[in-house]
């Protein structure tokens, strides 16, 4: 089971702020779960696929490469705009 | 080195006597104050709301830091990031670098802003006139981010 995280904008578009998915063997990466959850298509597909998304791994920023395994926390954010 | 996170007003005063207060060997502090604008992108905003990822948030401001004390010579360093509503006018960060000489402080106060605004997961919702909106990353942050890539300060 992993945890998968959604903030700011993309919570408020897609309706949830996170969520549990069991993981198998075809789910190596992140990029893998993006795409997972791009196949539920609408807004799913529109949020996850924005070039500028973020991605962050335990709490560290990583790349949509990133390896994943069981229990670990990831998120998926816009930009981000503090300061 | 402190980094903070709160939804309170910080007292600038207190803070920037802290980054030189205990230590002598401090010839020079740089500070930024980041503050609520009135006006973005053409529209009258009334107040901003700072979403954040708890936890994340500390740890990549803790590790910005990391960062700025592996390329410059500091001796003190401190972030506090508000959170939260907050009104125009109002506050929003403080950054503040000790270190012997002028040039250190004002790089890695710099430094700690461009890689805080493009790394470190913060998001603001403007309230407008015509209702709420999240404010949009700006490619001018990202290049202002890049210049210090492959540069080791010093």
């Amino acid at each position: 089971m992993i945890l998968i995280n959604y903030f700011a904008r993309y919570r408020e578009q897609l309706g949830i702020g996170g969520e549990k998915m069991a993981l198998n063997a075809s789910l190596q990466s992140i990029d893998d779960v993006r795409k997972l959850l791009i196949a539920r298509g609408e807004v799913w597909a529109q949020v996850l696929g924005e070039t500028s998304l973020m991605c962050a791994l335990n709490q560290e920023l990583c790349t949509l490469d990133a390896a994943i395994e069981d229990f670990d926390e990831i998120a998926f954010f816009p930009q981000v705009t503090g300061g | 080195m402190t980094v903070q996170v709160q939804t309170e007003i910080f007292n600038l005063n207190e803070l920037n006597s802290r980054l030189h207060a205990e230590d002598p060997g401090v010839g020079a502090v740089a500070t930024f104050v980041g503050y609520v604008r009135d006006i973005n992108q053409g529209e009258k905003v009334s107040s901003l709301f700072l979403e954040h990822y708890p936890g994340m948030t500390e740890r990549s401001l803790q590790r910005i830091v990391d960062q700025a004390n592996e390329r410059w010579p500091l001796q003190r360093v401190n972030i506090v990031h508000r959170v939260g509503l907050l009104n125009v006018g109002d506050p929003i960060v403080f950054v503040g670098v000790a270190s012997e000489h002028r040039q250190a402080a004002f790089d890695a106060c710099a430094f700690l802003m461009d890689y805080l605004k493009t790394r470190a997961p913060f998001w603001k919702r403007e309230e407008t006139g015509s209702g709420d909106r999240w404010v949009c990353g700006r490619e001018s942050d990202q290049l202002a981010a890049r210049r210090w890539e492959g540069n080791e300060g010093r």
